[in-house]
C-alpha cells in the first residue's frame, strides 16, 4: 500500500493548478442560486474553457473527446478544481456523469458523434427521467408508457426529481415498453427533446425553497424509435452499466468541502460565546467536533482506498455503498452540530449578523437529501447485506 | 498511489491467519480461560518466529505490522502483543528478549482512578510509560492486588498499590513515539475484533431460522451487518492511512499529521469495535448472552483495548485540540 503520487501524477496536477491559476481570477461573479437560466449560460460556459484547455470529460476515453485520465488523476482533478474554487460541474452533470457515460457504452455510432461532442463543448445540458411518484426505491416498477406507432414511439405518464427539467435539451429516460413480462424486462431507454409537444416542465420546491427539481408530464409526446438507445425491453441493462461507470470519485468535491467546513466550525466555535464563556470551552462539543474531523479524514482515506480498486480492477465496487452510507451520515452529524452551535442564529437560511449561517444551515438541509437521493441508507443498507456480506434477499 | 494491500502483504496476512488458526484457533483461546489465563510461553515463541514482534526491528514497517496486528485482534491473541512488539522494535526502547519471545513484555500506563495492571503473573518485563519519560520494571517489584473476576476471563488484571520507579530508558520523545505507535496497533487489533464479530454474527444470521426464514433475510437484521461493515472499513481506511503515513509513504510527514492519524485510527477502530461486538450480541440474540458463545469475548476484548493509550473521548477531544 502506498499513499504518495507518482512523477506523472504530480506533473498533471501542476500543469492543471497552474491553467486554473491563470482562469479562476477572471471569471464572471457566479449567478443567484435560483437563477436557472444564468446558471445555465455560466456552467456551460465553464464546460467550454474546460473543454477548450483540455479538460473536458477527464475521465472519458480518449476515442469519444475525453481526456482518459485514470481515478487517481480525476481525484487529482477534483482535489485541485475544489482548491481553486472553480465552479462545479452544475448542470453539466447528468451529461457528462451520467447520460454520457451510457452512451459512449450503448449509443450507435450517429447517437454518439451528435451528442458526445455537444456534452463536451458544453452545448447541451442532459436531465434524467429515471424516478417516478410510484417508481423511488423500486425503481423497475416504473409505468410512464410508450407505446411504439409507426417509427414513433407515443409517451404518457410522469417522472419526478428531475433536475435541470427547465433548462435541459435533452433528458435520458426510462419508459414501459412491455406490461406483459417481468418488471426488469419490459423498460427502454430513450433520447428525449426537451420542449417536445406534450412535455410538461412543473419545477418542484425542495424544502429549502429552491427549485432544481421539475416535474415532468407527458401527454401523447412523440419521440422517434431512432432515439432508442440499445435495443427495445433492455434498458434496465443499459441504466445498469452506466452504474458501472461510477469509480468512487463521486463525492469527492462534496467531501472536501466538508472537510473545510468542519475546520470553519472549530474557528467559529471559538469566537462565539455561550454562557459568558468560549463556545469552545465545552468539552463535549470539542469531542464532537473531534469525532466528526477524525471520520472526515477516515472517508478521505476510504476514498482513496475505493479509488486504487477502481483503478485496479475498473469497479469501485462495495466501497461505494460504505463509503455513501457512512458520508451521508456524518454529514448530518456536522450539520446539526453547527446548527447547534449557531443556537438561534441557525433560525435563519441566509448569513445573519456576520455569521457564515447560510453555508451552515443549507449544508444542513442539504445533509437531509444524502441519505435519499441516489439510493437511500436503507437501500444502501440493503445493498452492502446482500451483495457484500451474501445475506439473502427478502423479497 | 495504490491504497490496496500489495502480493507480499497480502500473503504475509494470509500466512499469520492460516498459522493462527491452526496454532491458536478459539477452541484453544477459550480452553486457556479454564487455567487462569496464564500466557502459553510455547504460543508466544511461535509468534516471535512468525516475526509479530520483530516485524519492524528486522525492517517491516507499520503498514506490515498493522495488518499483522489486524489479524491478532481477528483471533482474539491473548497477551500483550503491542509492549511487547513496541519492546522489541523502538531502537532506544530495546527490551531483551522481547524480539525472540523469550520475554513476555508488557505495559502500564498509571492511570486514575487507580493504575491496573495486567497479566502481571505472565510477565517478565514491564514497561512503565509516564507523561514524559518511559521505564523498566521488574514485575515481581510490583505490589499488586490480583482481581478475582476480570472483565475479560482472558486478561487477569491486579490493582497496583507500589510501582517502583524501575530504570528510565526513554524520555519526551521516545514516550510520545511509543504511545503514537502503540495507538495505532492497538487500533489494528481492534479492526481484527470488527472483522471477525461482523464473520460471526453473519454466519449466525445465515444459519438462525425463525418464522420460517434465516434472521439474516429480514431487513432490520441487515441493517445492523451492513452497519458493523460500513463502521468496519471506515475504521480499516484510518488504520491503514495512519500506517502507511508513518512509514513515509503518504502525504503526511509531520509528526503532528502523523499524530492525528494514530488518533484517528485509535478512536475509529475503537468506537468501531465497541460497535460491532455490541451488535454481534444483538444479533445473536439470547445466545448472545450466553459464556458459550464467542461474542462476549470480544466485546470484553474491546472494552479493554478501548482504555490502551487513551479511550475514544480522549482521542476525540485531544484530535480536536490539534485541529
Amino acid at each position: 500500500m502506498d499513499l504518495q503520487f507518482t512523477a506523472d501524477e504530480v506533473a498533471f496536477r501542476h500543469e492543471l493548478s497552474s491553467w486554473l491559476g491563470s482562469v479562476i481570477p477572471h471569471l464572471p461573479a457566479e449567478p443567484h442560486r435560483d437563477d436557472w437560466i444564468g446558471r445555465r449560460a455560466y456552467d456551460t460556459m465553464w464546460q467550454r474553457m474546460l473543454f477548450d484547455a483540455g479538460y473536458a470529460g477527464i475521465n472519458w476515453p480518449r476515442e469519444f473527446g475525453g481526456r482518459g485520465a485514470t481515478p487517481t488523476e480525476h481525484l487529482i482533478f477534483l482535489e485541485e478544481t475544489e482548491r481553486a474554487r472553480a465552479p462545479y460541474v452544475g448542470q453539466n452533470f447528468v451529461g457528462l456523469l451520467h447520460a454520457g457515460p451510457t452512451l459512449i457504452a450503448e449509443a450507435s455510432a450517429e447517437q454518439k458523434a451528435f451528442h458526445l461532442p455537444a456534452i463536451l463543448r458544453g452545448e447541451h445540458i442532459w436531465c434524467q427521467g429515471f424516478s417516478e411518484p410510484s417508481a423511488g426505491s423500486d425503481l423497475a416498477s416504473l409505468s410512464c408508457r410508450a407505446i411504439r406507432d409507426g417509427d414513433d414511439y407515443v409517451i404518457n405518464g410522469q417522472k419526478i426529481w428531475t433536475s435541470f427539467g427547465h433548462t435541459a435539451n435533452y433528458c435520458e429516460m426510462l419508459v414501459r415498453t412491455d406490461t406483459e413480462v417481468p418488471k426488469h424486462r419490459g423498460i427502454t431507454w430513450l433520447i428525449v427533446p426537451m420542449g417536445s409537444p406534450g412535455m410538461d416542465v412543473r419545477p418542484l420546491r425542495t424544502m429549502e425553497g429552491s427549485t432544481e427539481f421539475c416535474e415532468v408530464f407527458f401527454d401523447e409526446v412523440r419521440v422517434p424509435v431512432a432515439n432508442r438507445v440499445g435495443d427495445a425491453n433492455d434498458g434496465w441493462r443499459v441504466a445498469m452499466v452506466t452504474l458501472s461507470f461510477e469509480r468512487g470519485t463521486a463525492f469527492i468535491s462534496e467531501m472536501l468541502q466538508s472537510m473545510e467546513l468542519a475546520h470553519d466550525l472549530v474557528a467559529l466555535a471559538k469566537r462565539i460565546t455561550r454562557d459568558g464563556a468560549s463556545a469552545w470551552d465545552d468539552a463535549g462539543l470539542r469531542r464532537d467536533i473531534g469525532r466528526i474531523c477524525a471520520e472526515l479524514d477516515a472517508l478521505w482515506s476510504l476514498t482513496k482506498r475505493n479509488i486504487s480498486q477502481a483503478q485496479r480492477t475498473g469497479l469501485v465496487g462495495p466501497g461505494g455503498n460504505v463509503f455513501k452510507l457512512a458520508y451521508a451520515e456524518l454529514r448530518q452529524r456536522l450539520g446539526e452540530l453547527a446548527m447547534h452551535l449557531l443556537d438561534r442564529a441557525s433560525l435563519s437560511i441566509d448569513d445573519i449578523g456576520e455569521l457564515p449561517t447560510h453555508t451552515h444551515v443549507h449544508g444542513r438541509i442539504h445533509a437531509l437529501s444524502l441519505g435519499i437521493a441516489a439510493g437511500t441508507s436503507q437501500v444502501q443498507r440493503n445493498i452492502v447485506a446482500e451483495r457484500i456480506l451474501g445475506l439473502p434477499k427478502d423479497r | 498511489m495504490d491504497f490496496e494491500l500489495n502480493g507480499d502483504e497480502r500473503s504475509l496476512q494470509n500466512g499469520l491467519r492460516q498459522f493462527l488458526l491452526g496454532r491458536a484457533p478459539m477452541s484453544t483461546v477459550r480452553a486457556n480461560e479454564e487455567t487462569g489465563a496464564a500466557i502459553d510461553r510455547d504460543l508466544w515463541r511461535a509468534l516471535a518466529d512468525m516475526g509479530v514482534f520483530s516485524l519492524r526491528a528486522d525492517g517491516f514497517g507499520m503498514t506490515e505490522a498493522v495488518l499483522a496486528f489486524e489479524e491478532l485482534g481477528r483471533a482474539l491473541t491473548p497477551g500483550p502483543l503491542v509492549a511487547s512488539h513496541i519492546g522489541a522494535g523502538l531502537a532506544t526502547l530495546l527490551v531483551p528478549g522481547a524480539s525472540d519471545g523469550s520475554s513476555i513484555v508488557g505495559l502500564l500506563e498509571p492511570s486514575e482512578p487507580l493504575t491496573v495492571v495486567e497479566h502481571l503473573d505472565s510477565l517478565d518485563r514491564l514497561i512503565v510509560l509516564r507523561a514524559d519519560s518511559v521505564h523498566l520494571v521488574d514485575p515481581r517489584e510490583i505490589e499488586a492486588e490480583r482481581v478475582a473476576r476480570p472483565l475479560d476471563a482472558l486478561t487477569p488484571v491486579a490493582r497496583v498499590s507500589a510501582l517502583p520507579e524501575g530504570e528510565r530508558i526513554g524520555g519526551f520523545v521516545e514516550a510520545a513515539l511509543l504511545r503514537r505507535d502503540g495507538m495505532v496497533l492497538t487500533a489494528a487489533l481492534q479492526l481484527g475484533i470488527c472483522l471477525a464479530t461482523i464473520d460471526l454474527a453473519r454466519d449466525y444470521a445465515l444459519q438462525r431460522e425463525q418464522f420460517g426464514r434465516p434472521i439474516g433475510a429480514f431487513q432490520a437484521v441487515k441493517h445492523l451487518l451492513a452497519d458493523m461493515l460500513t463502521r468496519a472499513e471506515v475504521a480499516r481506511a484510518a488504520v491503514y492511512a495512519a500506517a502507511v503515513n508513518i512509514d513515509g509513504r503518504g502525504e503526511s510527514t509531520g509528526d503532528a499529521d502523523l499524530l492525528q492519524g494514530a488518533r484517528a485510527a485509535k478512536l475509529l477502530a475503537g468506537d468501531g469495535a465497541l460497535f460491532c461486538a455490541k451488535t454481534c450480541i444483538q444479533v445473536h440474540g439470547g445466545m448472545g448472552f450466553t459464556w458459550e458463545v464467542d461474542a462476549q469475548r470480544y466485546w470484553k476484548r474491546a472494552c479493554v483495548l478501548d482504555t490502551h493509550f487513551g479511550n475514544g473521548d480522549h482521542h476525540a477531544a485531544a484530535f480536536a485540540a490539534a485541529i
